[in-house]
């Protein structure tokens, strides 16, 4: 254990606040944003709360473009964008904005999903009290679809993970960073072990905060 | 004023499909139940669901106590689908609701404030029986006690219309009785008007007061449940009728009847027992007077809409022109004779 040095301690906890700051920040604009897009998405598909296609196909088309464009890929592709919002195309906060957008893109299509789990007859009867759509979202698809978003979000979380140790190509930090840094770079195979183990720990947690959610709030 | 009336409501899916509606016209007085009945694919659903207009029909006029439906902006149309509860098939319950909160979802939405709102579903969840449940998620109960809450949440807002659409098809007999009587016992008690819809003749026998009977999206018989139950007119009608008091006879119990002796005549008949002879002993009173003798092969004695009525199958021996007497007294008394013919 001779290499566990309180440098690299120090290292160590930077890349895992990295990681933290990278999924954390991009989870929550991708929920901010993927909610309603995929509330339009649902709203506007056949058999929504009001159909229309000419709103629905481009916007399918547009978020199937970004969820199968390579994550690696989308990160170069969209520095001039991140440039814009960030300010610049290196660091931390720069790799959140490609990886809030592919996760946004990712859990669009997650949460429409769960939203059309919730079933067409409790939306029916909502209609036949005379709600109105806005009630209809609020009220009725939203707090049904509740186990299935958090899923959904629980499974976002953890392939940002993933994606988040991609982000050190950008100069993002985080653990993965670390680990090709100085895992592979460096022959430090200890260092490679050590941020697996500490990544697993980490989704292994959260999947179990997920199900847990998922499970207190269901009520099947 | 009828509480519903519907005028020559048209309606196709998509273009060149047959139609789900056809120029369907009816009358619903206040505080009647009125069935619709019919096979699955016959239009009824698509018919309940135009009187609130969760499907708009292609053309025709839906009046709900005396308001035309189809001409009202879609805030007016909410409001006005306020004044009629509608209970579903599968219940369409909120999963993540409790009971006292499914039952206040029609309240929340109308904007009621909350005190309010937990007054109202104390006064409701009684009527249903249900007060031990209120704090229950609807997984934790069983589909009478699922229905019972769709029907407080229906009655939440004080409606004046009731619509059932296939409300007792997903229970077993015995809840869809408990339901029915339900049904009847709010109908009398909060003064409703109830439409239902149902594929099932025995909840029109056990509920109705008047009943149509729809065929691709046609109405193609309307009337008292009483006449339609002892004078169908249509094919389809007497299917429907024949699954609730089945005059069919039994082909074994025919190949086992004697054969006619000589001289004699035999009739295989089936009475029809309504009206004010229903009650007489027709049978005994035939074969004393005109000398037949009368076999009964199958019967069965019913209340319909609260009317005594009874069916029966007969095999008539004797002289032909005896048995011709015997038949016509029974026809002079109202009652109704049909012959089966051998091959019944």
């Amino acid at each position: 254990m001779n290499w566990l040095t309180p440098a690299m301690v120090d290292l160590l906890v930077e890349g895992f606040s990295e990681t933290l700051v990278m999924v954390g920040a991009s989870a929550a604009i991708a929920v901010a944003l993927g909610l309603p897009l995929a509330l339009l998405l649902h709203a506007t598909g056949p058999g929504g709360l009001s159909p229309r296609p000419w709103m629905n196909r481009p916007l399918g088309l547009l978020v199937n473009a970004v969820r199968s464009t390579p994550f690696i890929i989308l990160m170069v592709a969209i520095v001039p964008f991140t440039r814009l919002v960030a300010g610049t195309s290196i660091g931390t906060g720069a790799a959140v904005v490609p990886l809030a957008l592919a996760a946004t893109a990712f859990l669009a299509r997650l949460f429409e999903n769960a939203l059309r789990e919730v079933e067409p007859g409790v939306i029916e009867a909502a209609r036949a009290m005379g709600a109105t759509r806005m009630q209809i979202v609020t009220k009725v698809l939203v707090p049904e679809a509740l186990p299935g978003l958090i899923a959904a979000t629980t499974v976002a979380l953890v392939s940002l993970v993933g994606f988040s140790a991609m982000a050190g190509a950008v100069g993002g930090g985080g653990l993965g960073d670390l680990g090709i840094r100085f895992g592979y770079q460096r022959f430090m195979p200890e260092v490679m072990l050590t941020v697996v183990l500490v990544l697993i720990l980490f989704v292994q947690g959260l999947q179990s905060l997920g199900d847990w959610l998922v499970r207190r709030l269901s009520r099947r | 004023m009828a509480a519903i009336a519907l005028s020559r409501l048209s309606k196709r899916f998509a273009p060149g499909a047959p139609p789900a509606l056809e120029e369907v016209s009816l009358e619903i007085a206040p505080g009647e139940v009125f069935g619709i009945v019919g096979r699955s694919g016959a239009g009824k659903s698509t018919l309940i669901r135009c009187v609130n207009l969760l499907e708009r029909p292609d053309s025709g006029r839906v009046e709900v106590l005396g308001q035309d439906l189809m001409s009202l902006d879609e805030a007016a149309l909410r409001a006005a689908r306020r004044g009629m509860g509608m209970v579903f098939q599968h219940f369409n319950l909120h999963a993540r609701r409790t009971v006292a909160e499914n039952v206040a979802f029609p309240l929340e939405v109308a904007g009621m404030a909350r005190a309010e709102r937990e007054r109202r579903v104390a006064e409701l969840l009684p009527l249903v029986g249900l007060e031990a449940k209120r704090d229950a998620y609807p997984a934790q109960l069983s589909g009478g006690q699922k229905q019972r809450v769709g029907i407080a949440r229906a009655l939440a807002s004080g409606p004046r219309i009731l619509l059932c659409d296939e409300a007792t098809s997903a229970l077993d007999p015995e809840t869809t009785a408990e339901i029915l009587a339900l049904i009847r016992d709010l109908r009398a008690r909060l003064d409703l008007t109830v439409l239902l819809i149902t594929h099932e003749m025995a909840v029109v026998k056990s509920v109705c007061d008047r009943v149509a009977v729809m065929e691709a999206g046609r109405v193609i018989e309307e009337g008292p449940v009483f006449d339609v139950f002892t004078r169908p007119t249509q094919p389809t009608t007497r299917r429907f009728v024949a699954e609730v008091i089945g005059h069919s006879v039994p082909p074994g119990t025919l190949s086992r009847l004697p054969q006619p002796g000589p001289g004699e005549a035999r009739r295989l008949v089936q009475v029809l027992f309504a009206g004010p002879h229903s009650t007489r002993a027709v049978v005994s009173e035939a074969s004393r007077d005109f000398d037949v003798d009368m076999n009964i092969v199958s019967g069965r004695v019913d209340e319909i809409a609260g009317e005594p009525f009874g069916v029966m199958a007969l095999a008539a021996y004797g002289a032909p022109d005896k048995l011709e007497g015997a038949l016509g007294w029974m026809r002079s008394l109202g009652l109704h004779v049909t012959e089966l013919g051998e091959a019944a």
